[in-house]
């Protein structure tokens, strides 16, 4: 994975730059010790690590506003963090950058059930940010597998997803309103807590953008009641096709589950292995969720029921009480875990149209056999989110590469078959040279000419999304 | 200028001047000049996958043409199109393009969300020609900068798409409207109440002294929601005519200025009050139709900063008021410098949204 080389100008300023960020900000903000810069040297994605030149850690949008006019004057590329869980590099810095890390901006500012709506820094976590209203029977609805940790800007910036969002869609459908700060310091309001913002949707390209147009200081969410219940039912099948038809079935009938989780075989027994949950040792499971009252719940199951026995399945189990819904949830919530356990693994995200299901995952059976590295399937099914975990040992040379290799197969394949090469992860730097099998160049040029209008001078998070050779005239200027 | 195919409309756009970017010409508002380019023969259905509940279509295809055929699948596009031929005075079929370049909704916007959040890809020809795609025909989809939602709402000023993809819905087996009279502060609070609690309303409307909801899903569930929502209510199973609320269509035949409010719900009732105009309320007080019988009323000063206000119909002598909301010279640079790059030569829609 190659980066740009960094900047040796900007790299030698560093005390200028470090005395004036001193100027703008408190003591125990501006982080220029290399011991302590390496804190912020990577994200999830652990493969790759750069200390960055300085981290700083702001409390207000005005504090942000002033170290982008120092950045901005002193021409020193900013990579924008969250709190750091970006599978795809999106946080990773390079040697000559600022980090500006929002994790001490984590209040909420307005909690409005009227208007339905919450207004929070983006440094506080989604977790917590549900957190903070369900006492009084609310929830934010975007629920990233991460959000114990993941804090709101990141979601932003990936417009990160998660197993509900069947039901209650991405980050940009829960997105209501944004304070952004530019480049060079300006700061715009965009949308507030009503549900159109006037003009163009600046706020829908600002929302995925992974950093690259602004840095989000604040965040207007759109929040819901909760329901009053859900509850989870297990479905085993003897292949993977017949699991793929039973998910489209159950869209197609029209019912509308918060969740349907798929997992393959070599999921199945790696979770079993480690977490016990008691899954049936089948080719595919189905962990399917719905939500409402009892009454409601029991509705719907039995139409699901009854689809799924259309498909001979090796097994249905329905959950009696809270400690079954526990057991059934608790393998899915452990596969990544127990894929760990057995060895380092790569987690793809690519995402395909539903009915190319059975395809795909044959196509990645046949190439691991190929590369002779195991692969299991854990993903989101209801909207065809894929999640392939390569296994691969990081000790072994060659091993890391080869994994990647095997995983731009699998996120080609996504692509030949009408999906993409990211569903919520985000591009980082880990797809970011994939993306011409995806798009042609005037398509990428469309995206690039978005960047020259908030970022002419290309520095926020510059060595991103886009492939470092189609950026370089950009970068460098 | 009325191109058939995709290298045709990029054909057509090289060579030319200023432009009118027109679908059916049904839901246009503000003011543009130039040529009309009619996309209306760029139509056809590519692909419809009722399994993955998933559309794609050419942009000039008609309205009429795709719901008849989710229909026969018994889908439908979740966003309701809100037909504005009675209020606007016009002629003609909406197509599928005209509405995403207005992100045309209806009340399940507030359950369900906009048009720009139903729909997953685009194709589009910008200001040189050149043919662009973005997104695509998943659910999920991160891949690059969202353009997507960027072409949604733009009202053909950043390009004229060519090709659209949907997540559609399937059309719920129960629906029932529950009702009842109440004054607007009242009817409001009423609205306010059944969208904080958990019972999933697909719509909620005020409109000339009676409030409604409207409840959707399997039988079961909406007879469920139906009666605790009488319980804490007090309203009655009735009739509402939810293509009335979603067409506006109390104000066709009434003469005056319309203006369309997007608004924090809680601020409709005095806003109202205090503008003392006729008012159809949807999305639980979000969204305000008002009728202004003289066009002397200053609605945008009366929204202040609790949300923004569009003229969707002007009286004769309104021409200096802004059709789009006027935007912070912040908003209104990134805006000009998208437009001045999607479109360098200024050939779209000049004159709108600005």
């Amino acid at each position: 994975m190659d980066m740009p080389v960094p900047n040796a100008a900007v790299i030698a300023r560093k005390s200028k730059l470090v005395s004036r960020l001193r100027s703008v900000l408190p003591a125990d903000a501006v982080i220029s010790d290399p011991a302590e810069t390496r804190a912020y040297e990577c994200d999830a994605l652990t493969a790759y690590r750069c200390a960055p030149l300085v981290a700083v850690l702001p409390r207000t949008t005005a504090e942000v506003a002033a170290v982008l006019k120092i950045c901005h004057e002193e021409q020193v590329p900013v990579v924008p963090r969250g709190s750091g869980t970006s599978l795809a590099g999106g946080a990773l810095p390079t040697a000559d950058c600022v980090i500006i890390g929002v994790a001490r901006m984590n209040a909420v500012l307005e909690t409005d059930y009227d208007n339905r709506f919450i207004r929070v820094q983006s440094g506080r976590t989604n977790l917590s940010v549900t957190g903070a209203i369900e006492s009084d029977g609310w929830f934010y609805a975007p629920d990233p597998s991460s959000q114990l940790a993941c804090a709101i800007a990141g979601n932003i910036a990936m417009n990160s997803g998660g197993a509900h969002c069947l039901k209650y869609g991405v980050t940009t459908n829960n997105l209501l309103g944004v304070t952004l700060v530019q480049m060079d310091g300006t700061v715009v309001e965009i949308g507030g807590p009503w549900l159109d913002a006037a003009g163009i949707d600046l706020l829908g390209v600002i929302c995925g953008a992974e950093g690259q147009l602004g840095v989000v200081t604040e965040a207007t969410l759109r929040i819901l009641p909760k329901p009053e219940g859900a509850r989870p039912v297990l479905v085993g099948f003897d292949s993977n096709e017949v699991a793929g038809t039973c998910v489209s079935d159950i869209i197609k009938a029209g019912i509308l589950p918060v969740a349907i989780e798929f997992m393959d075989r070599p999921c199945i027994r790696a979770t079993e292995a480690f977490a016990k949950a008691g899954y049936p040792d089948c080719e595919a499971l189905l962990i399917i969720e719905v939500e409402g009252a009892e009454s409601e719940i029991a509705e719907q199951l039995a139409r699901i029921k009854a689809i799924a026995m259309t498909h001979n399945p090796v097994e249905f189990r329905e959950a009696a009480d809270e400690d079954q819904a526990k057991r059934i949830w608790l393998g899915r919530k452990s596969a990544f875990g127990a894929m760990g356990q057995i060895n380092d693994y790569m987690c793809l995200d690519g995402t395909i149209p539903v009915s190319s299901l059975p395809y795909v995952l044959r196509r990645i059976g046949e190439m691991s056999t190929a590369y002779g590295l195991d692969v299991g399937n854990v993903f989101h099914a209801g909207d065809g989110n894929m999640h392939p975990l390569i296994l691969f040992d990081a000790n072994k040379p060659g091993d890391l590469e080869l994994c990647e290799a095997f995983g731009a197969d699998i996120l080609k394949l996504c692509v030949e078959v009408g999906g993409c090469l990211t569903g919520e992860h985000g591009v980082g730097i880990e797809k970011r040279d994939l993306m011409s099998v995806q798009f042609n160049p005037v398509d990428l040029e469309a995206q690039l000419r978005v960047k020259d209008v908030f970022d002419p001078g290309w520095l926020l998070n510059p060595a991103k999304v886009f492939p470092l050779d189609v950026t370089a005239g950009r970068r460098a200027g | 200028m009325r191109p058939r195919t995709e290298a045709e409309l990029s054909e057509m756009i090289k060579g030319a001047q200023a432009l009118r970017v027109q679908g059916g010409g049904t839901r246009r508002i503000g003011h543009a000049v130039g040529e009309i380019l009619d996309t209306s023969g760029l139509s056809g259905v590519q692909l419809y996958e009722p399994g993955a509940l998933t559309l794609v279509a050419l942009a000039g295809t008609s309205l009429a043409e795709i719901e008849a055929l989710l229909a026969t699948e018994r889908q439908r596009l979740a966003f309701e199109v809100p037909d504005m031929r009675g209020l606007l005075g016009r002629k003609g079929a909406s197509t599928i393009g005209g509405v995403v370049a207005a992100n045309a909704s209806g009340p399940r916007r507030v359950q369900l969300g906009a048009c720009r959040d139903a729909l997953l890809g685009v194709r589009f020809v910008d200001g040189r020609g050149d043919v662009i795609k973005n997104g695509g025909r998943v659910m999920k989809n991160v891949t690059g900068y969202d353009l997507v939602k960027l072409l949604a709402g733009s009202q053909g000023t950043l390009g004229v798409l060519s090709e659209v993809s949907f997540k559609v819905q399937a059309v719920p087996e129960a629906c029932v409207t529950l009702t009842a009279a109440r004054d607007l502060p009242q009817g409001l609070a009423d609205l306010r109440a059944a969208l904080g609690s958990p019972y999933d309303i697909s719509g909620a409307a005020w409109m000339a002294g009676r409030v409604m909801i409207r409840l959707e899903g399997m039988a079961g569930s909406v007879a469920y929601r139906a009666e605790r929502l009488q319980d804490l209510l007090g309203f009655e199973a009735g009739a509402a005519d939810w293509a009335a609320i979603r067409d506006v269509t109390a104000f066709a035949d009434k003469p005056g200025a319309v203006w369309k409010l997007s608004i924090k719900p809680t601020e409709a009732a005095g806003l109202i009050d205090r503008l003392g105009l006729e008012a159809i309320c949807d999305w639980g007080g979000g969204l305000i139709w008002l009728l202004d019988p003289s066009g002397q009323s200053d609605v945008r000063a009366a929204v202040g900063a609790t949300g923004q206000a569009s003229l969707v119909r002007a009286l004769p002598g309104m021409e200096r008021v802004p059709v789009f909301p006027p935007e912070p010279a912040a908003i209104a640079a990134l805006t000009a410098g998208l437009r001045a790059k999607f479109d360098p030569r200024g050939i779209f829609n000049p004159g709108m949204m600005v």
